[in-house]
């Protein structure tokens, strides 16, 4: 299994890589292949998950036709700031940057029964035998951050000793049609850590939104597996041209222009360095410990486990349920928790998203979303705080910063 | 690849499932880690006045090996999970021993069962003593309070292959007189002619007439070949650090002292996130590591 470009540390050198060769668009799909495409999806016995706008905010939920997906409306997403705007007479569906939440929740539920036990009054200890897996989804939509995000946590939970089967089974059982993300929010830094806005690879189906001349929507496709491949043959298409692949070449070159956003290149070293740093003092007199960042997070794994006896006391179930490192219990052994200082628990979170991840699974545990940008409370920003310390790194080393600067000016 | 035949499933759809990209990718799931297997209470012993040993057998299936070092998460019906590191003899693993002290809602709860009750078992996990990394070397076993009970195993292995070690060494802190641990198994040990067993209590009282202090003072008084030494340290971690000082200032280097790692635990396995250390998972680079691996971390403010 590759690692989802899995560079160091993103970086501005990263960012060019995308400013290159034309995707090998395979199919033109006008408007009413949506249809089609959900439609064939449901056939197969599929339960299709896609972005739709709910509670004032694109989310990921099931859909079944066209009309459940976002049209007519544009994200705004800064620190600590989401609002949906209304873009009237706007009939494209995927003008959005990050939903709110990413697809974590579809195959790494926030709360998941682990097993059901009885113990009758004179008997031992049985467990039932676990219940049958849930009818397979289609993820559509997936936007290329969140791609990388998906396997990321293929290789966190479905590792080679496969620690997570129920994990395994609903990834494995997915299909995931992609779309290239044309609009990314003041938040997003994908192109700098080499994950969007364009997907390379990790989808069954990828598609690209574009404008025709008469303002609808029309799509690009290519497969990326056979079961993308037959979806793609029952879906009324005509081959995509060289004109079509430009359009499709230039929308891509523009989102990645418009991201002002970047983690500096040498993180991964200046947070292991870090430890004793007086910023994380900073951030903890700013941070509310409310665990937002980790739960929009599409990469964040980390859960608790909780037990629930019946009123009889004859059946007991265990349930994991998602926990969060800025938690003072999630650190808690006995005579107390071990990370009980606020600053100590975001220096924990940045330093395994941005370090650890590294030495743990082979590449960044940060795909660019910048989810936990926008969804901070008080609008902690992770590449202001990553930048920060750099700079502090630097300053302590005793020379300039040339990381910041350089992503920022590279990205007018 | 295409191990899940579409027949077998509850799906609204007959038709075989495609080979979807990350079907490909992933293979086929194993057998699920989290569900724990039932063993029974075979013997319910009470070490100290919060601490007991439990002796399990499983209901049914073969029993499972474990090495020195490793733990198991136990399970207390409707109690919860706790990681207990073993206890007892690798070379007879057909009767699991775990020794606790009964300090949360868990472990109190495992207090209060009997022999004949059941209670559930997920391992073993985790790295081991490196038995093999002393072949040669005179042996250092530093334990402090509870922390006995993980190098309980170890000295048993050690015992095993005596002929391949020089010395052996076991250094044993507890607070009081009545907290020592497995007192009958120390002065057994302590009557062999090929072990030296010392211990020392934080504070003495009744009629205690040995040793008083850390037992870093019993690490300094010295009785090994300090150049040619592999050590094994487990109790606080305060006590650990103090430990693998001693250690080095008494000439044992660095990367022949390992400890034992304590951390809030929920799988085990490395996917709940709970356990890390730095870039380790306490729960499988762990709890084992390497003194000179960890040296720098040890001593870093609630990391």
């Amino acid at each position: 299994m590759a690692f989802p470009h899995g560079t160091e540390a993103g970086g501005a050198g990263a960012a060019a890589g995308w400013i290159g060769p034309v995707v090998a668009w395979s199919t033109r799909l006008d408007e009413s292949a949506l249809d089609a495409l959900i439609r064939a999806l449901r056939e197969d016995g599929r339960e299709v998950i896609g972005p739709t706008v709910r509670d004032g905010a694109v989310v990921l939920a099931p859909i079944t036709a066209p009309s459940d997906l976002p049209a007519g409306w544009r994200d705004i997403q800064d620190a600590g700031r989401y609002r949906l705007a209304p873009a009237p007479g706007e009939t494209t569906r995927f003008t959005h940057a990050a939903p709110a939440q990413g697809w974590k929740r579809f195959v790494h539920p926030p709360e998941d029964r682990l097993w059901r036990a009885h113990r009758p009054a004179h008997g031992d200890l049985t467990l039932e035998d676990p219940p049958p897996p849930p009818p397979p989804r289609a993820f559509l939509g997936v936007r290329p951050c969140d791609l990388a995000a998906l396997e990321i946590l293929d290789r966190v939970l479905a590792g080679p000793d496969q620690p997570d089967p129920a994990y395994a089974l609903r990834r494995r059982d997915a299909l995931v049609v992609s779309v290239d993300c044309g609009t990314p929010a003041a938040s997003c830094f994908c192109a700098t850590m080499d994950t969007g806005p364009a997907a390379r690879d990790g989808f069954d189906l990828a598609l690209v939104e574009l404008v025709a001349e008469d303002g609808r929507p029309v799509y690009l496709a290519r497969a990326g597996s056979p079961a993308g491949a037959d979806l793609l043959d029952r879906l009324p298409g005509t081959p995509a041209n060289d004109a079509d692949r430009e359009t499709a070449t230039s929308q891509r070159d523009r989102a990645v222009a418009t991201q002002t956003r970047a983690l500096p290149p040498g993180i991964r070293g200046v947070l292991a360095g870090a430890i004793d740093s007086r910023h994380w003092d900073e951030v903890a007199a700013r941070c509310l410990a409310c665990g937002n960042c980790t739960l929009c997070c599409p990469t964040c794994f980390c859960a608790t486990v909780e037990d629930s006896t019946s009123l009889d006391g004859r059946t007991a179930e265990r349930w994991r349920r998602w926990s969060s490192c800025f938690t003072e219990a999630f650190s808690y052994i006995h005579g107390g928790a071990v990370r009980g200082d606020r600053g100590n628990r975001y220096r924990q979170w940045i330093t395994h998203k941005l370090s650890a991840w590294h030495d743990q699974f082979g590449g960044s545990g940060c795909v660019g979303c910048g989810r936990c940008i926008t969804w901070c409370p008080v609008g902690i920003d992770i590449t202001a705080e990553a930048a920060t310390l750099d700079a502090e790194a630097h300053a302590r080393a005793g020379a300039p910063t040339p990381g910041t600067a350089a992503i920022a000016a590279t990205h007018p | 690849m295409d191990a899940q035949p579409a027949a077998s499933r509850s799906t609204p759809s007959s038709a075989p499932l495609p080979d979807t990209l990350a079907a490909l990718r992933l293979g086929s799931p194993g057998t699920d880690p989290m569900r724990p297997r039932p063993y029974r209470i075979e013997r319910w012993t009470r070490e100290l006045s919060d601490t007991f040993t439990v002796d399990l057998v499983p209901l049914e299936g073969p029993p499972s090996p474990f090495r020195p070092g490793q733990f198991n998460m136990l399970y207390v019906f409707g109690a919860g999970e706790v990681p207990i590191s073993i206890s007892g003899d690798p070379a007879h693993p057909e009767r699991l021993v775990h020794t606790t002290r009964a300090v949360g809602q868990v472990t109190n709860a495992m207090k209060a069962l009997r022999v004949g009750d059941t209670l559930g078992v997920r391992g073993p996990f985790g790295t081991p003593w490196p038995v093999e990394a002393a072949y040669g070397h005179d042996v250092v076993v530093a334990a402090g309070g509870i922390g006995l009970a993980p190098l309980r195993p170890l000295i048993h292995a050690l015992l095993a292959e005596r002929p391949r070690f020089g010395t052996v060494v076991l250094l044993y802190g507890a607070r009081t007189p009545e907290d020592i641990l497995f007192r009958r198994q120390l002065t057994a040990w302590r009557g062999r002619f090929d072990m030296t067993v010392h211990a020392t209590v934080d504070r003495a009282t009744g009629r205690w007439a040995g040793p008083v202090g850390m037992v870093t003072r019993l690490i300094a008084r010295g009785g090994f070949d300090a150049r040619d030494t592999t050590a094994f340290v487990c109790g606080p971690e305060v006590m650990m650090r103090h430990a693998a000082q001693a250690l080095i200032d008494r000439g044992v280097a660095a990367r022949r002292i390992h400890l034992s790692m304590e951390r809030n635990m929920k799988c085990a396995i490395g996917v709940c996130g709970h356990c890390q250390w730095g870039p380790d998972f306490v729960c499988k680079d762990g709890p084992v590591f390497r003194y000179d691996h960890v040296a720098e971390r040890l001593g870093c403010f609630e990391i």
